[in-house]
């Protein structure tokens, strides 16, 4: 056994965040680590990269005790983490990056020949040689940043590697090459760790899976266990159906969107439908709709409301109270003239906070201490709040646990149905998403962006995860 | 479901956040009143702390607005030193006292709109160019006094810090009462109204601010001019203490209203703020300073300690919040 980590107990305050896990990764194994937010995962690779001590409970690397006392401990012993949020200097240089906190000096005096070299090797062992080792963190693709940050857990030898959500960022065609990196990984006899929220890429690239829930191990298997019972082991429940689908009546055509390349579709979105997007990342998907949300003030007076792509950068103001967050764009009516009258913002958005199951302590919680699903759900709230006709979503469910995107479906589908409560009239709903599930699962029409160029909207049943894919890629035209 | 001691809910809001100035200004009241005695809490002496609060505080009001923002104003010394250079140009011109304060603080909110039109229109930080205009400001104050004091009439400007006599029914002088009411408007702009709401928005995350459709470059622009009119009252004050125009004082000033700012909670990322922790505040540091002086103490244990307070105050704050999230 590479890793053994066994009874791994952490508190905070009242909150018991992992109560007893055991862990273990052979060498040559991709384990996979899934549960929803809040179940205890970060707390446990903290722990296992020195970030964070455990209150109770062992770890052993290579049959010897492990108790690293800090992260660059951790990483001297072999432990290498590649975080979601890249830890990256942009302003350095690869080579200086990879050989960050360990470069070798003679009596002080930095020895560039020696980082460049073992930087470059470390690059070549990944099998992408081709990246520069003098070149600039920041002008480096994301996908090429992460490798960087992998090749600086090589380079320090370490045998263990941590990936946390790697693939979170990255179009479908730099997943396929970290995939293959990661087999590669694993040949040379890496024992690595692989948590991510996508199930199915889960199951494609992992040997055996741990899932944990409320800080404990639920269960686990074999990689080629259902993506269903994964899933239930998850949640702790039953996930019938995920997208449920309350019939639709299409309405009034209430925005027109159009592409702006020469050649894109034009397209009217309609009360009572969810029209998607595909696309890979990089696309134009999110440009488009910023396009069409210009400029914001204007579009929020004309019944247009949008949901950020980058939740805590954009979505939602992490400092700012939840109220504030879900009335700002209508504070009219919150009292007389130009006034907020507190009482009347808290009671208002009290209602919000409980007709959208949004745990908080108060309205006047601050939106940072809540879990991404809820502020998430606070970023939506604010559109119904406005009581807008159109939804513009990009990626919506980015980063939430499978509880509160099942909320959010239900929530989604809800705004569209037919029957609506008395005075009120459907909703028309974009939605941009590289969750291909959710796509299908979820809209009435769906178009798909190839470099720029937005296809002509079909059907959803004309669709599957197999044709969206090869269009998004421009394996088919995607028109 | 235990919620932290510190936080106070619903009711208490009103008081939210501002339970450590109001920990800090105990501290150092009982701290000089072990000190000197009970005398240092005599009606005379507590009216001389508001007195010598008076001018910081004035300026603070408006920097709360800036700070809570996420900006910054570092020309209101310069401000201060112009105001009271105008106001005693123009009472030397025969002008009435009334219009001459007025137009000093319009000189001052002039100022404050520039800063705005900078910070919008070039995109440059609001540290840059404050520092910019608080070299620039100083300079033509300089060059309005032609480097020299300018002399004025005594009017009833130069009473509005007076000490009141023991029989006079307002209890404090005009200028205290000044700032107080002024303190409840700024307080009031920032809690019950749209703007205030938006203030709050764009110091806690600029982009959510723009999303939701806040203009705020507009927006940006109003609060600097805000910051600038009080800016322009604490000119008034400061005039009203030295009854001439002087374009050399108040070097330094905004540190001081910075700093009272932030012992009253206010966080330089923006986002948090209170005006009633801003007077606690800017009391704070006044009692220091006459604490001290009332001691005999010299002027650097004056600085000494008001330094120290400063770095507690952050600190405490920090080890607060860092308590509230694991």
């Amino acid at each position: 056994m590479t890793l053994e980590m066994r009874g791994i107990e952490k508190r905070f305050d009242a909150t018991t965040a992992l109560a007893g896990v055991d862990l273990a990764v052979a060498p040559g194994e991709v384990c996979g680590l899934v549960g929803e937010n809040g179940a205890g995962k970060s707390t446990l690779m903290a722990i296992l990269s020195g970030a964070l001590p455990p209150d109770a409970g062992q770890m052993q690397l290579g049959g010897q005790p492990y108790a690293p006392r800090d992260p660059m401990e951790a990483r001297r012993a072999g432990v290498g983490m590649i975080y979601q949020e890249l830890s990256l200097a942009p302003d350095l240089s690869v080579a200086d990056n990879i050989l960050l906190g360990v470069e070798p000096a003679r009596f002080g005096v930095i020895d560039r020949a020696a980082i460049n070299k073992a930087a470059a090797s470390a690059l070549a062992e990944l099998g992408r040689p081709d990246i520069a080792a003098d070149r600039l963190v920041a002008e480096l693709s994301v996908a090429e940043q992460q490798l960087v940050e992998i090749a600086r857990a090589v380079a320090v030898g370490c045998r263990v590697l941590v990936l946390d959500e790697p693939t979170s960022t990255l179009g479908r065609r730099d997943v396929e090459r970290l995939f293959a990196l990661i087999a590669r990984l694993k040949a040379a006899g890496h024992a690595i760790v692989y948590i991510s929220h996508f199930i199915e890429e889960v199951r494609e690239i992992c040997d055996r899976i741990v899932v944990l829930r409320d800080g404990r191990v639920a269960g686990g298997g074999p990689a080629t266990m259902a993506a269903s019972d994964i899933v239930r082991l998850m949640v702790g429940r039953e996930v019938t159906d995920l997208f449920p689908r309350t019939p639709r009546r299409t309405g009034e055509p209430v925005l027109e969107v159009t592409g702006r390349l020469p050649g894109s579709a034009r397209f009217a979105l309609h009360r009572g439908e969810i029209v998607g997007i595909a696309g890979l990342i990089g696309a134009g998907r999110t440009g488009l709709l910023r396009a069409v949300f210009t400029p914001p003030s204007r579009r929020w007076r004309e019944g247009i409301g949008m949901v950020s792509e980058d939740r805590k950068g954009e979505g939602v103001a992490l400092d700012l109270n939840i109220a504030d967050n879900l009335t700002l764009t209508r504070l009219e009516g919150l009292g007389p003239a130009a006034l907020v009258i507190p009482a009347k913002q808290g009671a208002v958005t009290a209602r919000w906070t409980r007709d959208l199951a949004i745990k908080c302590v108060s309205p006047w919680q601050l939106v940072g201490e809540l879990s991404g699903g809820n502020q998430q759900k606070i970023a939506i709230g604010r559109l119904l709040h406005h009581d807008v006709d159109v939804l513009l979503l990009d990626e919506p469910t980015r980063g939430i646990d499978v509880g509160s995107k099942a909320q959010i479906y239900t929530l989604i589908d809800a705004l569209v149905a037919a029957s609506q409560p008395e005075g009120r009239s459907p909703k028309a709903v974009l939605l941009v998403s590289s969750y291909l599930p959710e796509l299908l699962g979820l809209c009435d029409r769906i178009a798909v962006m190839r470099r720029g160029q937005l296809g002509e909207p079909r059907p959803v049943d004309e669709w599957n995860e197999h044709l969206l894919m090869l269009a998004a890629t421009g394996t088919e035209s995607a028109a | 479901m235990p919620v932290a001691p510190e936080r106070f809910e619903g009711g208490g809001r009103f008081l939210r956040g501002t339970g450590g100035p109001i920990l800090g200004l105990l501290f150092v009241a009982v701290i000089f009143g072990i000190l000197i005695g009970a005398r240092f809490f005599l009606p005379a002496n507590l009216e001389l702390v508001a007195r010598q609060t008076a001018i910081v505080a004035a300026a603070a009001l408006g920097m709360t607005v800036i700070i809570v923002s996420g900006g910054i104003d570092l020309s209101v010394g310069s401000v201060v030193a112009m105001t009271t250079v105008v106001i005693a140009l123009l009472l030397g011109e025969q002008w009435s006292p009334l219009s001459a304060a007025l137009i000093g603080v319009l000189a001052a909110a002039a100022c404050g709109l520039v800063n705005g039109l900078l910070i919008t229109a070039l995109r440059v930080v609001p540290f840059i160019v404050t520092l910019g205009t608080m070299i620039l400001v100083r300079g033509a104050a300089k060059g309005f006094a032609e480097e020299r004091r300018i002399e004025a009439p005594q009017t009833w400007l130069n009473d509005l810090l007076r000490t009141t006599a023991p029989d006079e029914r307002s209890l404090l002088p005009a200028g205290v009462w000044l700032v107080l009411i002024l303190a409840l408007l700024v307080g009031g702009l920032l809690r019950y109204t749209k703007f205030g709401r938006h203030v709050f928005a764009i110091g806690s995350n600029e982009r959510t601010a723009r999303l939701c459709g806040i203009a705020v470059p507009r927006t940006k622009i109003i609060i600097y001019t805000i910051g600038a009119i009080f800016a322009g009252v604490a000119g008034v004050l400061q005039f009203s203490r030295l009854s001439v125009g002087d374009p050399t004082v108040a070097e330094g000033l905004e540190l001081d209203v910075i700093a009272a700012v932030i012992i009253g909670g206010g966080s330089l990322a923006g986002g948090r703020g209170t005006i009633i922790g801003t007077l606690l505040g800017a009391t704070t540091m006044a009692v220091i300073q006459i604490g001290c002086a009332q001691k005999g103490y010299p002027n650097w244990v004056q600085q000494i300690v008001t330094g120290a307070i400063i770095v507690l105050a952050v600190a405490l704050d920090r080890w607060r919040q860092g308590r509230r999230t694991p």
